[in-house]
């Protein structure tokens, strides 16, 4: 087995998880969801610059060495620190939703208007 | 004058009346007046330039990569309308001023006619077709505020919606129809695109373009079926329909098919199509005007009528016809706007338009009646007016016109039209007009004031003068103007006057005005035939079709949009996959293949804990704490294999932020149900899963694809790696990238996360402030409350962690420049090292040893890296150029000192404060009744024990 196959299959199945998981009708597994799906488009995102084992992009001197590519990591770790934001403030917004509707579904409801404070 | 100053002053001058009516009506239409009068005589300056035959072109590029430029030219075709619109505009806006009332907002009206006025300037001074299509748009949206300026009338309202819908969709026809032409002839120069006549006739594209365009002409123009919008817009003031639909607006179609006749006609497509829709609505209009009450409804028909005859002429293809269409539109101009303003003074007057309701007037209006006896002759085609000249003409070019073999439909109908036009013509002459002195007027007319009727009078004069010296007035621009429609280097020559012998057109013109007088005799009996016959009301048409349309969208949207988010992610997954397919299969392949890397057991090992890891967090997600603690193993096997790949400064990053999610997720989980109750069929989770796995498998496939394909040129990485330690000062390439290379991104970052942490906050204090926070305060947690809340263990060996813990930021921060590590990884290390002490000991007691708010961190995290930024201006640098040297204090070693450094600091300030304001705002949500603040760090120390039995 290639790693390029491991990283592949596993930005797909991170994938497949985040997405099944957003389309679930409950804000706690939709957060999770858009969890899985960060890793996945960070991971891909990662994987633009191509994969190489042992070659950090950091400097040794003045020696012919191999560095793999170190913008699209610089893209992720600012993406990664940013998606903890983005997870915070929606889950902020599912939190409030909840406390103030008494339900966490995400869909509009058809008696949204009566709220049903179960 | 500079063509760009004639186009743009009646802008710039738009801004006046808005200022001036400040200093009353007066003031406010003189200024006006003075714009358009200015724009007059700086176009009629060239006026004798144009006519010899030269080109005035002015010409500056504006965005010449999408082939727009704000190139103007002024030939003889311009020069005419160009005249129509400032010289009609003038006589528009004398008038205007004794029209409108005094509760009629005037400065609105003023300021709306000049950016009507300038936008008609616009089209017909444009050399550009893009610049015209933008004033065409201009035109529409403008004459949308005229014809709806009494906004509390609903037939104004309703008039002027159906005029921009109608306009509004041939103006987007007209785009398609102009880009395709463009794109055809290379150019969008419209001087060079007119020589490209043959290239653009063979184009297999020229058809559809030659549609569209005719689509923006002819609802521009109200040609059948278009024609309905037209007599609807006659619920705006009569100035507007004066101006607009009489001389102006309803031209610009005109003007577009006569612009681009050198191009466009000659062809079947062109005679059979233009010759048929003009054919049609001339008579049509005509014969629907005959039995118009309203005055200005039957000259509302008149106008869509002639509007058709000189559509007509230009689909004739012929010099005489094309000299007859450019005569007529003088002719019209100065007749039709006449008639308009008459009857506005008619309404102003006796306070109705309704001819049956009217007649007699000749004696109490007598000024006014001769007006509008001389401008109504014209229109019907009697010597020595004229409008006889260009009728004439057109039956001249009729008579010798076959449509396919037939040598008669053309002549007959032709005539048919000219004689309804006899009939409507001395039917408005006559019922309003003569007959006896009425006493039932709605008001008592008389004539206007002097300023009122000046402007009707000197068309009417021009009327009577075009008519008597036809060839010395407008002969030379008729000329000039027809050669240019023609364009191709043709020289046509006009012989305007008055008796051209005994031709087939004054037969047909004979023919035509005793038919018309007789229909008028039996106009009682034809009146009732015309309302007995059922005929479509092209309103109730209209409405339909706006009604279908609108209620499809609603039906899609309905359907589409119905408020179950879950729908629209599905409908967006789906879609976008089969976005990408397209892409993915549409696109060129590049096979640059790279060589794999084998994997050896530990990797394999790892994407076996992922993949079981992530099965079991989706199989489980209902058990919403065990999903979570899934969740994190996850996060660090991608942390791990963010190392393992080479990427150390993500492998960090990953992990600290791995640890804030999870606590920041179970603390939320506090107040959420822990279990997500079943509610998803197995056909509904069959269907999720599909449309899961199809995403997954395509963008799996898309990742291999990409990993296993070589760079095609190369990275931008080559410059960051060779000159980060030279520019940047720092050996960690991706460090260096973030606080410098890309530092303003960076910047943008922290920033963000900023304002998403005090978004936080703003809702937890949102939530505190609401009645929410009763039942936070009466809640029953999931799980019951620790007897020990603040365990000794844990407090004392955070206590022991905390210097630790920031002395490893501190040092994970200082080599951030050299090696991996940084400010935000330093920041997530102290965070999660403060946070360890909030959990020990609890919130209140790790509060009140706080001695700087989270929000002021935050601030001052990204005040300091804007002042690091705005440093590099001392240096003579852009924003956030970084400078660095090396430094040395015995008895320390020689080290570096960076500016980054400073913005580095800023991003470790903001990333701490951010992290912690998010947690320390939710941990504020979780206060029940009863509670009261920790006193000690610890529930149960010994030390506090009492020391008993010992003494």
């Amino acid at each position: 087995m290639t790693i390029e196959f491991l990283v592949a299959s596993a930005i797909g199945v991170l994938t497949a998880a985040g997405i099944y998981l957003i389309l679930r009708f409950r804000t706690f597994p939709v957060i999770l969801g858009t969890s899985f799906l960060s890793y996945a488009v960070n991971i891909y995102l990662f994987s633009t610059g191509r994969l190489i084992v042992g070659a950090p992009p950091v400097l040794q001197g003045y020696g012919d060495y191999t560095y793999t590519d170190p913008l699209p990591q610089a893209l992720v770790l600012t993406a990664i620190v940013i998606g903890f934001g983005m997870t915070a403030v929606v889950l902020m917004i599912a939190l409030a939703a909840y406390l103030s509707g008494g339900h966490d579904k995400i869909d509009m409801q058809d008696d949204d208007a009566s709220e049903d404070r179960a | 004058m500079s063509l760009f100053l004639i186009a743009a002053l009646p802008f710039i001058g738009a801004l006046l009346p808005g200022l001036m009516i400040q200093a009353g009506r007066n003031t406010c239409s003189t200024w006006t007046g003075i714009i358009s009068l200015s724009a007059l005589i700086g176009l009629l300056v060239h006026a004798p330039a144009v006519l010899r035959g030269e080109v005035i072109t002015a010409s500056v590029e504006w965005m010449p990569a999408l082939g727009l430029n704000a190139s103007f030219y002024l030939d003889g075709l311009g020069l005419l309308f160009g005249t129509l619109i400032l010289g009609i505009g003038c006589l528009i806006i004398l008038y205007a001023r004794f029209y409108l009332s005094t509760k009629d907002p005037m400065g609105n009206f003023y300021t709306y006619l000049l950016l009507f006025q300038g936008a008609m300037v616009g089209i017909v001074l444009s050399d550009n077709i893009l610049l015209l299509l933008v004033f065409w748009e201009l035109t529409s949206l403008s004459s949308f505020l005229l014809i709806g300026y009494w906004k509390h009338l609903p037939e104004g309202r309703q008039g002027a919606r159906m005029a921009l819908t109608v306009t509004g969709m041939g103006g987007l026809a007209l785009i398609g129809g102009m880009l395709m032409l463009g794109n055809i002839a290379g150019t969008y120069e419209l001087t060079e695109l007119l020589e490209k006549r043959d290239l653009i006739q063979a184009d297999p594209l020229y058809v559809p373009a030659l549609l569209l365009i005719l689509l923006g002409a002819f609802t521009k123009s109200a040609q059948f079926p278009f024609h309905f919008w037209l007599p609807r817009a006659m619920a705006a003031p009569t100035p507007v329909s004066a101006y607009l639909h009489s001389a102006t607006m309803v031209k610009a179609g005109l003007f577009l098919m006569a612009r681009l006749y050198p191009v466009m006609s000659g062809t079947a497509e062109w005679f059979w199509i233009v010759t048929l829709a003009g054919l049609i609505t001339m008579v049509l209009g005509a014969l629907i005007g005959i039995f118009q009450n309203d005055l200005k409804g039957l000259l509302a028909y008149s106008t869509v009528s002639h509007l058709g005859l000189i559509t007509m002429l230009l689909g004739f293809s012929t010099e005489a016809a094309v000299i007859g269409a450019v005569f007529h539109i003088i002719n019209h101009a100065t007749f039709k706007a006449s008639l308009f303003m008459t009857a506005g003074i008619v309404d102003h007057e006796a306070h109705t338009r309704d001819i049956t309701r009217l007649g007699g007037l000749r004696h109490l209006m007598p000024i006014t009646f001769i007006i509008s006896a001389v401008a109504s002759l014209s229109m019907a085609g009697i010597p020595p007016f004229n409008g006889f000249l260009s009728k004439e003409m057109m039956l001249e070019a009729a008579a010798h016109t076959y449509l396919g073999d037939n040598h008669w439909l053309v002549p007959a109908l032709a005539t048919l039209g000219a004689l309804f036009s006899v009939a409507y013509s001395f039917r408005l002459l006559i019922h309003t007009w003569f007959g006896p002195v009425r006493d039932d007027y709605p008001h008592k007319p008389h004539d206007p004031p002097f300023g009122m009727w000046l402007s009707p009078a000197f068309l009417a004069i021009l009327v009577v003068m075009i008519g008597l010296f036809s060839q010395a007035l407008v002969g030379p621009l008729v000329d000039t103007t027809a050669a240019s429609v023609m364009g191709n280097g043709a020289h046509p020559h006009a012989h305007l006057k008055l008796w051209h012998g005994v031709t087939p057109a004054l037969y047909m013109s004979g023919i035509a005005v005793l038919g018309g007088l007789v229909l008028l005799a039996l106009y009682r009996p034809a009146n009732g035939l015309w309302h007995a016959v059922p005929r479509p009301d092209a309103k109730v048409i209209f409405d339909a079709i706006v009604g279908a349309v609108s209620s499809a969208a609603a039906w899609i949207t309905g359907t589409l949009h119905d408020g179950k988010l879950t729908r629209y992610a599905a409908i967006f997954f789906v879609f976008a996959v089969l976005a990408s397919w397209h892409a993915f299969t549409g696109g060129q392949g590049v096979s640059l293949p790279r060589e794999p890397m084998q994997a050896d057991i530990i990797p394999i090992i790892a994407w076996f804990a992922l993949i079981v890891g992530t099965g079991v967090t989706v199989f489980y997600h209902r058990h919403r704490l065990l999903a979570l603690v899934v969740l994190g193993i996850i996060g660090v096997v991608i942390s791990l294999s963010f190392n393992y790949l080479s990427a150390p400064d993500l492998a960090l990053t990953q992990l600290s932020v791995e640890v804030v999610t999870i606590v920041l997720l179970l603390l939320a989980l506090n107040f959420l149900p822990e279990f997500t109750p079943r509610e998803s069929s197995t056909a509904r989770k069959a269907r999720d899963l599909i449309i899961a796995g199809g995403v997954g498998v395509a963008v799996a496939a898309l990742a291999y694809t990409v990993m296993l394909t070589d760079f095609a040129m190369p990275s931008i990485a080559e410059y960051h790696l060779a000159n980060s330690h030279d520019l940047g000062g720092g050996d960690n390439v991706v460090n260096v990238i973030l606080v410098d290379f890309r530092g303003f991104d960076t910047f943008g970052e922290i920033t963000v996360l900023g304002i998403a942490a005090l978004i936080i906050y703003g809702v937890t204090e949102g939530l505190l402030g609401s009645k929410v926070r009763l039942s936070l305060l009466e809640r029953t947690p999931n799980h019951p409350v620790a007897g020990d809340e603040h365990p000794l263990m844990m407090v004392v060996a955070t206590r022991l962690l905390l210097p630790i813990a920031i002395m490893v930021g501190v040092y994970i921060f200082l080599r951030g420049h050299n090696d991996p590590g940084g400010g935000f990884v330093a920041g997530l290390v102290v965070a999660i090292a403060l946070l360890m002490q909030y959990m020990a000991s609890g919130y209140d007691w790790a509060d009140q040893r706080q001695r700087y708010p989270y929000h002021a961190t935050i601030a001052s995290g990204v005040i300091i890296a804007a002042i690091t930024g705005i440093g590099a201006f001392f240096n003579n640098m852009p924003f956030l150029t970084s400078d660095y040297g090396y430094f040395q204090f015995p008895p320390l070693e020689k080290f570096e000192l960076a500016t980054a450094m400073g913005f580095d600091l800023g991003v470790f300030l903001a990333v701490v404060g951010a992290v912690m304001l998010t947690l320390e705002s939710l941990s504020r949500l979780a206060y029940r009744r009863g509670d009261v603040p920790d006193e000690y760090p610890m529930d149960i120390n010994p030390s506090r024990l009492p020391k008993s039995e010992d003494h």
